[in-house]
């Protein structure tokens, strides 16, 4: 036991040495954060657009307007011709353009139906839908105020209440998210080298000689990382809920509890990796590049999963980090309790003693 | 000219040894480029919505198939109780719960008017918004329908309100298929993971193994030892860039609008900006788990901020102007113009500039930062 200890102390020494890792430890996080927070938005603003007028009247100047005081568009100088749309669309300084008839005003004035033409530059759909839908609510809204007098006959009123989220805070989405991305890849980088470095550098023979058993050696080896991930996801919550305002609703002890859980299996999955291969470069490239796309698609939180094909869905079931994702919104940002995510721990508890198993059958006890 | 030539030989000797670092340069990316694109779906459809119908009428019965009937929506349970329907929420068997007081119908057809409660989960920002959005369309829809089928049976048709129609047009991609916006943007995102981790995982290695020394100590100048470095990459990356297009035509069907020499020309001013920041990171660090984190770190940034997940319009000032000053953005965006408009030099000229500006900063930097002696 005594020995043990000692060899922790060893392990420890070792990673708090390394500041600069540390440091990119703790910055990581705090920038993801902040970005998230205050910079990434996935609704869509401040485009780029033109108006194609062949009316120049007073409806198409007000209309004009509107569309400029709109804080969704950004109004450019006007085109004229078809072949000028085109050209703004290839050097990108617009994503759609509005062109009104030469009789816009008319046909409004004489209260009938008129026809405008919406160009949208597609090659971003996502882009081209939300342009059609903001022009579509603001033609609308001004059509609907020349007629004020008509009221529909028939009229089914949604009252729409938004659960768990009323200030519809943006934040609430991705900070589970960025939890379950920031473990799954840095917890397992970080075990991911512990054993291949001591390979690498020829100090494995050490290890071996000495009477501790491989259980010992791996757990010694994870416990540093594990403790540096607990103050890293007090960092986190921190932050969270004094910087974005993200509400905790649920047990904070649980919330623990599962995050402990979920960073012990990214850390068995490390040791795994790192017994499976010969030098850091690979484990590294393995845990960070081969890893780092599918957790941020599969996960859940960037791309809704069930409009994925089939197949992902399935692939996704072996992700760690999703279900992570999913304790952490129900018991975080739903208040819920144990007896609703039974089943992701369950799942999460099977994973860690699987990935623990064959990282302790894997380890070779000897060299070459 | 000859020294360079020696450093080369050793620096491929060195790649083309080692097999798993070869499969993880050439195999990992294409096959994430393969199947990646089909996950990448912004597009919020198959909302399970939890109805509660307290009136069981042959309105709400018309409503509620109208909705199941429109595409985006899936009738996930019928619950007795607003109560019963919220725990369909909590278990995430239900985004939305759509409420239908008793009475529906009598007060519509008498008053002409009558609510119906949504509840939506709104933890999801975005598929709340777009849900409730797609529910509202339908019901006022359903309103429309309903207004003309009562008004056939009888009252006075009510004079036609002035209305615009808008009728859309989609330029290069008619049939708003993600892919098209989705592929080039991955290949690039690929591109600068290997070419990013690879370049700066390079020197450190031989610093943590000691081989350096061997270097520093023959007449081998800091700038032939850096060029030494970044051509075997550079050559890897644009192999790598040309397997992807390749793949994006197999596969994918998508063919660069426009010409293909602009692309090339981009693509290897864009490899020698990211390998000059990954060795410049190598020679800041001491171990491979140093470089390896550093280099995470702004690939992460670049990553975010690039526009590939969200648009770099919609960002605060501040954010944008950080947008700019990350080589990815750049390249991204050209690489997209390039593909799916055929956009020529005269219109991404300026973005080659940012680009070159990057790589002689990084590289000036990398090659000032490598120290002979310790």
């Amino acid at each position: 036991m005594k020995q043990w200890i000692a060899f922790i102390r060893k392990e420890f020494y070792h990673v708090f040495r390394d500041t600069r890792t540390l440091l990119i430890l703790f910055g990581l996080p705090v920038v993801q954060i902040v970005l998230f927070g205050f910079a990434l938005s996935s609704e869509v603003k401040n485009i780029g657009i033109a108006v194609l007028d062949n009316a120049h009247d007073a409806a198409s100047v007000q209309v004009t307007n509107r569309i400029e005081t709109s804080s969704y568009f950004h109004l450019t100088a006007p085109v004229r011709s078809y072949a000028e749309i085109e050209n703004r669309f290839r050097d990108g300084s617009i994503k759609c353009t509005l062109v009104f008839p030469s009789d816009f005003g008319a046909a409004l004035g004489r209260g009938g139906q008129v026809q405008v033409q919406v160009v949208a530059d597609a090659s971003d759909p996502n882009t081209a839908t939300t342009v059609v839908s903001y022009l579509s609510a603001i033609l609308a809204g001004y059509a609907g105020e020349l007629s004020p007098t008509h009221r529909p006959s028939y009229q089914i009123v949604p009252q729409i209440r938004f659960l768990y989220n009323e200030e519809q805070n943006g934040s609430l989405n991705f900070v589970p998210g960025v939890i379950a991305l920031i473990f799954m890849i840095v917890a397992t980088a970080l075990t991911s080298v512990s054993i291949v470095r001591e390979k690498e550098l020829g100090t494995m023979e050490i290890l071996l000689v000495s009477p501790l058993k491989p259980l010992m050696v791996l757990v010694a080896k994870a416990v540093p990382y594990l403790l540096l991930c607990i103050v890293n996801l007090v960092l986190i919550l921190l932050l969270s809920v004094f910087l974005l305002k993200v509400e905790i609703r649920g047990s904070l002890l649980l919330l623990f509890a599962e995050s402990v859980l979920f960073i012990i299996v990214c850390l068995a999955l490390g040791l795994l990796i790192s017994n499976l291969t010969s030098s850091q470069q690979t484990a590294m490239l393995i845990s960070m590049m081969g890893m780092m796309l599918p957790t941020m698609l599969l996960t859940g939180f960037m791309f809704p999963l069930e409009n994925m094909p089939w197949i992902f869905r399935v692939i996704s079931y072996v992700v760690p980090s999703r279900y992570y994702y999913e304790i952490t919104k129900a018991v975080m940002l739903k208040g819920l309790g144990f007896s609703h995510v039974w089943r992701e721990t369950a799942v999460l508890s099977g994973m860690a003693t699987t990935l623990l198993m064959v990282a302790l059958k894997t380890f070779k006890t000897r060299l070459a | 000219m000859s020294v360079l030539l020696f450093l080369l030989e050793k620096e491929f000797r060195q790649i083309f040894r080692d097999r798993t670092i070869l499969a993880m340069m050439f195999v990992l990316p294409i096959v994430q480029l393969i199947i990646m694109p089909l996950a990448a779906n912004f597009e919020v459809s198959n909302i399970n919505v939890a109805l509660v119908d307290h009136d069981h009428s042959s309105y709400s019965r018309e409503l509620t198939a109208k909705i199941a009937s429109s595409g985006y929506f899936r009738i996930s349970g019928d619950a007795a109780s607003y109560s019963q329907a919220l725990r369909l929420v909590e278990d995430g068997q239900a985004d939305l719960v759509l409420q239908i007081p008793a009475g529906f119908e009598r007060n519509l057809v008498r008053e002409g008017w009558q609510e119906v409660g949504m509840a939506v989960d709104a933890i999801n920002g975005t598929k709340s918004s777009i849900g409730a959005g797609y529910l509202t369309a339908v019901i006022a829809d359903y309103n429309r329908s309903l207004a003309m089928k009562l008004n056939v049976t009888g009252q006075s048709i009510a004079t036609a309100p002035a209305a615009i129609e808008v009728i859309a047009l989609d330029w290069f991609n008619p049939r708003l298929e993600y892919k098209f916006y989705m592929v080039p943007g991955i290949l690039v995102l690929l591109l600068t993971l290997v070419g990013g981790f690879m370049a700066s995982l390079n020197i450190v290695r031989e610093k943590e193994v000691g081989t350096i020394e061997q270097i520093n100590v023959t007449p081998i100048r800091k700038w032939q030892f850096i060029l030494g470095k970044l051509i075997p990459f550079w050559i890897v990356g644009m192999v790598v860039f040309t397997v992807g297009l390749v793949v994006m035509y197999v596969v994918y069907g998508i063919f660069p609008m426009g010409s293909i020499a602009v692309l090339y020309l981009f693509a290897a001013v864009y490899l020698i900006a990211l390998l000059g920041l990954g060795l410049l990171i190598s020679t800041f660090c001491d171990t491979q788990l140093q470089a390896m984190f550093v280099a995470f770190f702004f690939m992460m940034i670049f990553m975010l901020m690039s526009g590939f997940f969200t648009s770099v319009d919609s960002m605060p000032d501040w954010a944008r102007s950080l947008s700019n000053y990350t080589p990815v953005t750049h390249f991204i965006k050209v690489v997209r113009l390039i593909v799916l408009k055929g956009s020529g030099m005269a219109e991404v000229g300026t973005e080659l500039l940012y680009l070159v500006g990057f790589a002689l900063v990084l590289n000036g930097g990398a090659i000032m930062n490598y120290r002979k002696t310790s």
